[in-house]
Formats: C-alpha cells, sequence, structure tokens
C-alpha cells in the first residue's frame, strides 16, 4: 500500500503529476491510499512505512515520465482540474480508478452511460455550481479609505468546495484596479498591487460597517414585484445558506410576507385621476407632426429617384420606380428591374413582366389596376462584352430597396401585397426561407397582409417543357388564389 | 424641480428602481470578452452571465436595472410610468448612475447595468443622456463590466450607433403582440419605428463584423446583440399570434432573446386595463415553446396546432403536447433515430441529445443508460425504445396524457 499526500495549494496539478507517475509505474488503484491537507512544504511523496524505497522509485519515476508517453483525453485533464476541488475525500481515488481503466479504453471518457464517470461529472458539476455561487454571492465591504488611489475591499464567504484558489484569477480579472481579501474557512486568498498570494483559512474576521449595503437593500426590496411570488424558484437557485453572509437577505422575510396584501391593494385600488400636467403634455404630444414626421409624396420620390439615378455606382443602373394607380388596392413586387427595364425605366416590361401580364390575365387578375414595382430599385448586372449579366441583389441592395418599397406601401397603402420570389418574400416577411412551402399562402406583415410566390423568372429558367407548363400552371392558380383573396378583403 | 431637489439618493433609487422591475431580461451572458488584469479598470465579461441575486419573485438579480427617469410623456396603459399616473417621480444625475454602478459593482452585487428611461422632452434628449452615461463608464472610469441600453425607438440613428458601440446589449421593446394593440394600449409608440430600429441595429451589428478591405475590423457593436420583451396577457392576442411574432423577430431582426413578460398588476392601474392575477404559467409556456422554437427544430405551427384555440395548454408542456398529438411518430428507437427525431422527444434536452450521440458511436445504449445522461424518463418512458425497455402498448394508452396532467386544483382568488 502507497500513500501520496497531496499539498493543500496547488492541489489539482500535484494529483496530475502524482497519478501520471503511478500510471507510468502501473501502480493498481487498490495499492495507493491519498491524503491531501498536509504541510504545504512537505514533499508530494510522503511514505508511509514499507511504502518508502517504493516511494523514493516513484519520484524517480515522476521526473522520468517526460520521456513515457501516455496520451489522456484532453477532457479527462479537465475533469480532474475540477474534481480535484472537491470536498469529498474520495475524490483522489475515484479519479485515480477511471484514469486506470482509461489507459486500455480512452473512449470511456465518452461515456455517459458509465457509472464512475457519471459520478465523477456529478462531482465536477458540484465543484461548478459552487465555484459559481461563489462568484455570484460574495459581497465584498470597503476596509480602506473611499477616496484613496487603490481601494481595499474584504469578504468572508463559507464555500461548500476547496474552489477559493482556483476562483482567484477570477476575482483578480473582475477587481483589477482594487486591493481584496477573501477569507473563507480552508483559504484566505489576497490581492495586491496586482499579485495574488494564498494564505491558510481564518475563522470569520470582522468587518467594518458598509454604508452601500443599505442602498443595495433598497434596491432588492424595489426590485422585487409582490404580484408574482415564487419564493421556491428563489431558493433554489439561491439557497438559504447563502443567505447568513448576504446583506439584501434580511429583507426577504418581510417582502415574502407582505407580498400578497401589497398585490391586493394594487389591485383594489381605484384607478385614479390623472395628474393635471398629463392633459397638458398629451395635447402638445398629439399635435400634428409632433409624433409622425411629415409623409413623402410621390413627387419627392421621384425627384429622389432622379438624384439617385444620377449618382448610380458601376455596374447599377437606374431607380426604377413603380407604375400603376396611387390607390390601386393591389400591389404586386416583383425582384429587381432587369435589362428592358432598366432602359425603359418602367417595371416588368422585359421577358418575366410579359409572362406575369399573360398568366395574370388568363387568371383574372387585372394588371393596369394594380400598382406593379421592385422589391430593389435598380438592375444590378456585370458587364460582359456588349452584354449587361443580371447579377442577384446582395443584402445591403435589399436593405437599399427597402426604404422604397417603405415609401411606397405607404403611399399607396395597399389591401394586399403579392410578392413574388425570394427578395420580394425578404424584404416584406423579414425571411426568403421555405419559399416553395409558404407560396399561395397569406402572411400578416407591418405591411398588412402579404400573398406569396413564385417569381415569373424562375418559370421562364425551367428548360424542360413539361415542368414548365406544370410550374406555368401553379403560378395561374397563386394568382388567381390571390385575385380572389383580394376580393374577399374588399368585401369585408 | 424643488420637490426632486429633496429626494435622497436611497428615495430615488427606491423608485427609479421601482419602475424598472416590470422590464424581465436581467441577461448579462454571450458578450465579448473583457477584464481588468492590467488594473487600469474595473469588471470583466467571461461569456457566461452571473446572477447576483435572487428575488422573492424568483427572478435573477444580474444587473442594476434602473431607469434614468420615471417622467414620461408617453401615456401607455400597462406601464406605470405613463404620464397618466399618479406615482412618485425621479430622475437620476448621470453622475448617480455611475457611481451607483461603480460602487454596487465593487461590492460584487451585480454584473452591470441596465439602464432605461422615461421619454422626457424629446426622444433624442433622452437618448442622449443615456449615452453619455455609458460613455462615462467605460471611458472615464474603465468599466468592463456589462452595459445593457433600451433605446428609444424614435432616437437618432448616430444616437444609436453611439450606444451600439459603449454598450454589450440594446433593447427595444416591441410591449404587445400585434399593431392594432399597440395602437390602442400605447398610443404615441408606432409599431413601425419600432421595427425600424431593431433593423437598423441588425445592419449595424452585421456591419460591424465584415472586414474593411485593409482586413481592420471595425469596432464591436452591440456584441451581445439586442432583444426585446412583449407583454402577455394585457390584450386579447393568443399564443400562436405571440409566437409568430416572435419568429419573424428572430428571422428579420436576428434578435438574441425575445423576452415574455406576463401583465402584471402595478401600482396606479388605469381602469384601460383590469388587473388579473398574472398568468405566470402562461409565461412559463411560452418560454418553453420559444425555445423548442430556437434549439429544438419545431415550426410555430407544429407547437400550437396541438390545441384548436392557438394558446398553448397550461397542464402540460408544449413538447409533450405536441408528441402527444403525434403518436404516430413514436416509439423512436434511441439507439437509431436521428438527432432531430431524438430533440423531440419529451424529457430529452439538447445535452441529453448530445450524449445519447456521442456514447452510441462506441456501444448499444441501455435504459439505465438515459437517466445517467440527464433524460428525464418519467415523461420519456412512453416515447422510446431501447435495450432494456419496450413501452408496449402505453404510446398509445388513451389516458396517457392523463397522467403526466397535475390533479385539478382549486384555482385561490389570488
Amino acid at each position: 500500500m502507497r500513500t501520496v499526500a497531496l499539498p493543500d495549494l496547488d492541489t489539482a496539478r500535484a494529483w496530475r503529476d502524482a497519478a501520471r507517475a503511478l500510471v507510468a509505474e502501473s501502480v493498481p488503484p487498490e495499492d495507493v491510499q491519498w491524503t491531501c491537507g498536509a504541510p504545504e512544504q512537505t514533499d508530494l511523496f510522503q511514505a508511509t512505512g514499507q511504502g518508502r524505497e517504493a516511494d523514493g522509485a516513484a519520484r524517480t519515476c515522476a521526473r522520468r515520465q517526460a520521456s513515457v508517453s501516455f496520451n489522456v483525453p484532453k477532457s479527462f485533464v479537465d475533469l480532474a482540474e475540477t474534481v480535484a476541488w472537491h470536498s469529498d475525500p474520495e475524490r483522489f481515488a475515484r479519479l485515480y480508478a477511471f484514469l486506470w481503466r482509461l489507459r486500455d479504453r480512452p473512449v470511456l471518457i465518452h461515456d455517459r452511460g458509465d457509472a464512475a464517470l457519471a459520478k465523477l461529472r456529478a462531482m465536477e458539476k458540484e465543484v461548478n455550481r459552487d465555484k459559481h455561487k461563489m462568484k455570484a454571492f460574495l459581497r465584498f465591504r470597503e476596509i480602506g479609505a473611499p477616496d484613496a488611489p487603490r481601494r481595499r475591499f474584504a469578504a468572508w464567504f463559507e464555500p461548500s468546495h476547496n474552489v477559493t484558489e482556483p476562483l482567484a484569477p477570477f476575482f483578480a480579472r473582475r477587481f483589477g484596479d482594487m486591493d481584496w481579501l477573501i477569507v473563507t474557512p480552508r483559504r484566505t486568498a489576497c490581492f495586491e498591487r496586482g499579485e495574488i498570494s494564498f494564505a491558510p483559512g481564518q475563522p470569520k474576521p470582522l468587518l467594518p460597517e458598509d454604508a452601500t449595503e443599505d442602498l443595495w437593500t433598497t434596491y432588492f426590496r424595489s426590485i422585487f414585484n409582490p404580484a408574482r411570488l415564487k419564493v421556491k424558484a428563489m431558493q433554489a437557485e439561491m439557497p438559504k445558506k447563502y443567505w447568513k453572509n448576504m446583506p439584501e437577505a434580511a429583507a426577504i422575510p418581510g417582502l415574502i410576507a407582505q407580498a400578497e396584501s401589497r398585490a391586493r391593494a394594487m389591485q383594489e385600488a381605484a384607478p385614479t385621476l390623472p395628474p393635471l400636467r398629463a392633459g397638458r403634455i398629451r395635447e402638445r404630444l398629439h399635435a400634428p407632426g409632433v409624433l409622425r414626421p411629415m409623409e413623402l409624396t410621390f413627387n419627392d420620390l421621384r425627384r429622389k429617384a432622379e438624384d439617385e439615378t444620377r449618382t448610380a455606382r458601376d455596374g447599377y443602373g437606374r431607380v426604377v420606380l413603380g407604375e400603376g394607380p396611387h390607390d390601386a388596392p393591389l400591389m404586386v413586387v416583383g425582384e429587381q428591374p432587369g435589362d428592358v427595364e432598366d432602359r425603359e425605366g418602367r417595371p416588368f416590361v422585359g421577358p418575366s413582366g410579359q409572362l406575369f401580364d399573360n398568366v395574370a390575365e388568363e387568371a383574372g387578375l387585372d394588371r393596369k389596376a394594380a400598382y406593379v414595382t421592385n422589391a430593389v430599385k435598380q438592375f444590378r448586372y456585370v458587364q460582359r462584352g456588349k452584354r449587361r449579366i443580371h447579377q442577384s441583389p446582395d443584402r445591403s441592395d435589399i436593405e437599399h430597396g427597402r426604404w422604397w418599397l417603405d415609401a411606397e406601401i405607404k403611399l399607396v397603402k395597399p389591401t394586399l401585397i403579392l410578392s413574388m420570389g425570394g427578395t420580394a418574400a425578404e424584404t416584406l416577411t423579414g425571411t426568403r426561407k421555405g419559399i416553395l412551402k409558404r407560396r399561395g399562402h397569406v402572411e400578416e406583415t407591418e405591411h398588412g397582409p402579404v400573398f406569396l410566390t413564385v417569381h415569373p423568372s424562375y418559370i421562364l429558367r425551367i428548360p424542360d417543357a413539361a415542368r414548365k407548363a406544370k410550374e406555368t400552371d401553379l403560378f395561374r392558380a397563386d394568382l388567381a388564389a390571390a385575385q380572389a383573396h383580394l376580393e374577399e378583403l374588399r368585401a369585408a | 424641480m424643488n420637490a426632486m431637489g429633496r429626494l435622497s439618493l436611497q428615495d430615488k433609487l427606491a423608485i427609479l428602481s421601482d419602475a424598472a422591475k416590470y422590464d424581465a431580461s436581467c441577461a448579462s451572458s454571450g458578450t465579448a470578452r473583457r477584464d481588468s488584469r492590467d488594473g487600469k479598470g474595473l469588471g470583466s465579461t467571461e461569456g457566461s452571465g452571473i446572477c447576483h441575486a435572487y428575488a422573492p419573485d424568483g427572478r435573477c438579480i444580474s444587473l442594476l436595472k434602473i431607469l434614468m427617469t420615471n417622467f414620461c410623456i408617453y401615456d401607455c396603459a400597462y406601464c406605470v410610468n405613463r404620464v397618466s399616473s399618479n406615482v412618485r417621480r425621479a430622475r437620476f444625475s448621470p453622475e448617480e448612475v455611475v457611481h451607483l454602478t461603480l460602487e454596487f459593482y465593487r461590492r460584487n452585487y451585480i454584473e452591470g447595468l441596465f439602464l432605461s428611461s422615461g421619454i422626457i422632452r424629446s426622444p433624442d434628449a433622452t437618448m442622449a443622456d443615456m449615452v453619455r452615461i455609458a460613455k462615462t463608464l467605460r471611458e472615464e472610469h474603465g468599466f468592463r463590466g456589462y452595459i445593457h441600453l433600451k433605446t428609444i425607438p424614435d432616437a437618432a440613428p448616430e444616437l444609436l450607433e453611439q450606444a451600439g458601440l459603449y454598450a454589450d446589449r440594446l433593447s427595444i421593446n416591441v410591449e404587445l403582440p400585434t399593431d392594432a394593440s399597440v395602437k390602442s394600449y400605447a398610443p404615441e409608440k408606432n409599431p413601425v419605428t419600432i421595427r425600424k430600429a431593431m433593423s437598423e441595429v441588425r445592419q449595424k451589428r452585421e456591419a460591424s463584423r465584415d472586414r474593411s478591405h485593409t482586413g481592420k475590423r471595425p469596432a464591436r457593436f452591440a456584441p451581445a446583440g439586442q432583444s426585446t420583451q412583449v407583454i402577455v396577457g394585457a390584450d386579447g392576442a393568443t399564443d400562436a399570434t405571440i409566437l409568430g411574432q416572435s419568429t419573424r423577430l428572430y428571422t428579420g431582426f436576428g434578435l438574441k432573446r425575445v423576452y415574455y413578460s406576463a401583465f402584471s398588476p402595478i401600482p396606479d392601474a388605469t381602469a384601460k386595463l383590469p388587473l388579473i392575477r398574472p398568468p405566470l404559467e402562461r409565461e412559463h409556456r411560452l418560454y418553453q415553446a420559444d425555445w423548442l422554437l430556437r434549439f429544438y427544430g419545431f415550426a410555430v405551427e407544429e407547437i400550437t396546432a396541438a390545441t384548436p384555440d392557438g394558446n398553448l395548454a397550461l397542464d402540460i408542456d408544449p413538447k409533450l403536447a405536441w408528441a402527444l398529438a403525434n403518436r404516430h411518430l413514436f416509439p423512436v428507437d434511441v439507439n437509431r433515430a436521428e438527432r432531430e427525431m431524438l430533440l423531440r422527444v419529451p424529457g430529452f434536452g439538447t445535452k441529453t441529445v448530445n450524449r445519447i450521440l456521442t456514447t452510441r458511436r462506441h456501444r448499444t445504449l441501455r435504459y439505465e443508460d438515459l437517466s445517467r445522461m440527464g433524460a428525464l424518463m418519467k415523461k420519456a418512458r412512453p416515447f422510446v425504445t431501447l435495450a432494456g425497455w419496450s413501452p408496449g402498448a402505453l404510446t398509445d394508452t388513451p389516458d396517457l396524457r392523463a397522467r403526466f396532467a397535475p390533479p385539478p386544483e382549486q384555482l385561490s382568488l389570488f
């Protein structure tokens, strides 16, 4: 039997070194006894009785182990690093026993059904939770002068596991510009002028009163909503054992006791008359032009379109506005102007526009009565020889077009919008995903009801004649359904 | 102004935190990593948030959640600070907010500041004051903790731009599930400008991720993203409407979170909205459904189709309700099923599913393994089959739902 005594400080690393040496030496778990908490200066391998020589060998081994290669999965190293801070005296033995099995079967580390691993993971979780609670519920009090260049604070905390040491770097990262002292029963951590140091644990020190605690308790009392009392939920996250060191916890019993009567009083209180100033403020606020900016007109839009056309970037055509009655009940939104539309300065006059016209007529949808426009206002292309090749609009084109389309919708105020293709769907409903599933349906949007279908150019691009005919039929059915929906909306 | 001068800092804190408590969000997670190990500032953010205390309403207290002022020129019916309410009014000076934030932070009470405000004078003036507070904290005091600013929707874009550079998170509340209810209960708010502001934040966030042509990264803009809140139970909207709105917000504006806040009695309420017991259970079910949408691959229609009236069942959770309505898909073979299907088993969380997937690569799973992997077997049992367990006829028993639903109990008056 061999006894390994681990130091109180830097325990996780000491365990790892020791375990590595023992594995290299093939010492089975049942032959090792682990202890922790020896004075910090003592030797790592403290031999008891007849184990002395063997431990000497282990020491040699520890020095030599760099050359002996034994690869442990990274996730086990992390697990051990955390479990080593657990307060269970069995923790080192459990880790070593698992490590022993891991030698032959490294995949064991992924086996969440293994009972030994499940236990270690549970311990890991307990340590992590304890660390988390210490980060959360530790409370500092000021122990120096508030106007000192480097302020000084101290806290007393009682963690369930040995987490003060591994947490010290966290507090150092967080409270970098002040000195602090964290006292716990098993370990004291100190941070002075940027240096962390440790000392043994101490009993609870007497810390000076701190006036900020009253402000904090005031906040705690006021942020509580008595109409939604959920004591169990609070206690699940903030168990009572922590309360004694938290200044605000003293207020809890009172808050719980009064909650019901406070909530009832709010409910039973009769509505009061609004204060005098309310009327005056409301009157001023609702004067025309105060809340809503002045509306644009079609003339403003046309002027702006001309301005932007003059300054259009390379690869972009002119701004092509929509066309149709300014009070049309139906607005049709396509993708962007094409080559023909750009040359003529009118929407829907190219091949897609013609297809749309034909199918619309068959479906009983009167294009002349609709306001026809595009989600993106400028033709985007790359020049190839004499031809301009259409480019799909990107995100910034769509965002740019959104402003124009918004303005047009506000002016026309259509009863129904017919959205054709992905770009229009993205602009109007926020997403182009699943357009083939969503087609033929109406979606409620900020712009009112939007009827979704595909873009006519989608049909033009289908090479197979039979499929093309089938898709044209579907498109026709969509347009007819849109027309029917529009009539329904207008009748309502 | 004179009356206000007599309020102590403690009085103001009581008034202005009381006024802020109806905002549910208190998250302090998911932002850029920062620390003050260099000794030149104060604070750190390391990914996961920390809840420094819990109030008896079960809510976490992570941030100093206060209003800059609860004076407000708007008249939103559901709000304790509306112009027509008779609550006590107060106003912090920017220095007071900075002082409270730093002193609380130094004592490890908080992760940072969540600053909101009533609208005073004009949206721009209010927003400018809030930005100034965030700027002072960051630049004069080297504060590296978390800052969440509630944006004023009508404020100028330049102010929004600055807010995003100092704050970790920005939020704008959509408040109510439909435009119609915003119009009737918050007459001065405009849903269109709210959405416009949200889309501006999204664009600025996306732009801040693109490198310039020299490969330089622009300053991070609101690294913890944007969130919003919707009040549940003040208007007649169904859960289907609310969840539909959430989906649009998540996809359309890239929101990190939508918070649901059960409409709760407030002091000095208006006659417009009768005070009821806050629908806490409904709020809880909405959060569960929200999780199913974001992490479990459910579509809104699937979740809401389980009940005919468009509201989620209150007695059982939405995933279980879905499974009970789709029993033909069960039992699922845990050793073979795909990830998508495993995620749909009641009692299996995302972590459990990941553990199942990694372990079954090496060996066949048995029934005993599942609870060690974190599965809630009481819920999962009728829906799974694997070595050592077969549900037999249990999956299709007519009274399966009744086994999960809690026994009916007498509702207390309040």
